[in-house]
């Protein structure tokens, strides 16, 4: 098994870094080229609602991207939020998303769990099994 | 490949043509071009994402946010989209049922003023 470990500062620039290492990474261990894209948005949406909860938190710890190809090509996205705050996957319905009272932020929190459940079939969001914070676990297969 | 914008007017439309990624990085500049349009009294906006190789849910949220903000002042936007990847996230997002989407700036122009 070949495993790829990718750690960044919670800020928004880096998170276009950890979607090309986790495309360049999907293509190597043998993912299928017609779900790169979905590839590359789910580790996108996952690293980007990592960075707003330690913006939330006011947290400097790095956001843990691993990707293992053994069998199939797994991603993990850990963060170190506050559990509470990062569990549960909920789609809101569309005369929602356009309620008035809605900020920008939440919509774009709710639209991306969205995103993550609808491109990824095999998805967990999970406690890390040590200390504080949330794992977003996506699974693809890989062609061999 | 880094975002870009530009702009310019098609009768009582406004039409900003987005190229590259809009993601978490990008979107702050589409959100503050379109509040910026809305500000210098736009009421009818056409996005044209028809250069963008990458939209996330932020981008998605920002574009949600401006169609409020019409809507609030009896305006409308529409978007010009014919890719299938970004076509797939609205479908999935349900935002297909928000947005009125065209494949062309042409169509969206002459469907008269977006809801």
């Amino acid at each position: 098994m070949a495993t790829v470990r990718l750690s960044f500062s919670p800020a928004p620039v880096h998170v276009r870094t950890a979607r090309l290492v986790g495309v360049a990474v999907a293509r190597r261990a043998g993912v299928a080229e017609e779900l790169l894209d979905e590839v590359r948005l789910a580790i996108g949406e996952a690293c980007t609602r990592a960075v707003a909860l330690h913006r939330q938190y006011g947290l400097t710890d790095l956001v843990l991207v691993e990707m293992s190809d053994g069998g199939s090509y797994v991603v993990r996205v850990i963060d170190r939020a506050p559990i509470e705050a990062g569990l549960g996957i909920a789609a809101l319905p569309p005369d929602e998303l356009v309620n008035k009272s809605l900020t920008d932020e939440a919509l774009s929190v709710g639209v991306g769990f969205a995103l993550l459940a609808g491109f990824v079939e095999d998805l967990q969001v999970r406690p890390v099994d040590e200390g504080i914070g949330t794992e977003v676990r996506m699974v693809w297969p890989v062609a061999r | 490949m880094e975002l870009s914008l530009s702009t310019r007017t098609l009768g009582e439309h406004t039409v900003l043509e987005v190229g590259g990624e809009v993601d978490v990085y990008t979107a702050p500049r589409l959100r503050e071009r379109l509040i910026e349009l809305i500000d210098a009294g736009a009421t009818q906006i056409v996005v044209d994402l028809g250069r963008v190789d990458f939209l996330d849910s932020t981008g998605l949220g920002v574009l949600v946010g401006a169609l409020k903000r019409l809507r609030a002042a009896g305006g409308g936007l529409s978007l010009v989209c014919d890719k299938e990847p970004l076509l797939k996230i609205f479908r999935i997002t349900a935002l297909d049922q928000v947005f009125p989407l065209f494949a062309t700036v042409d169509a969206a122009t002459q469907a008269g003023p977006a809801a």
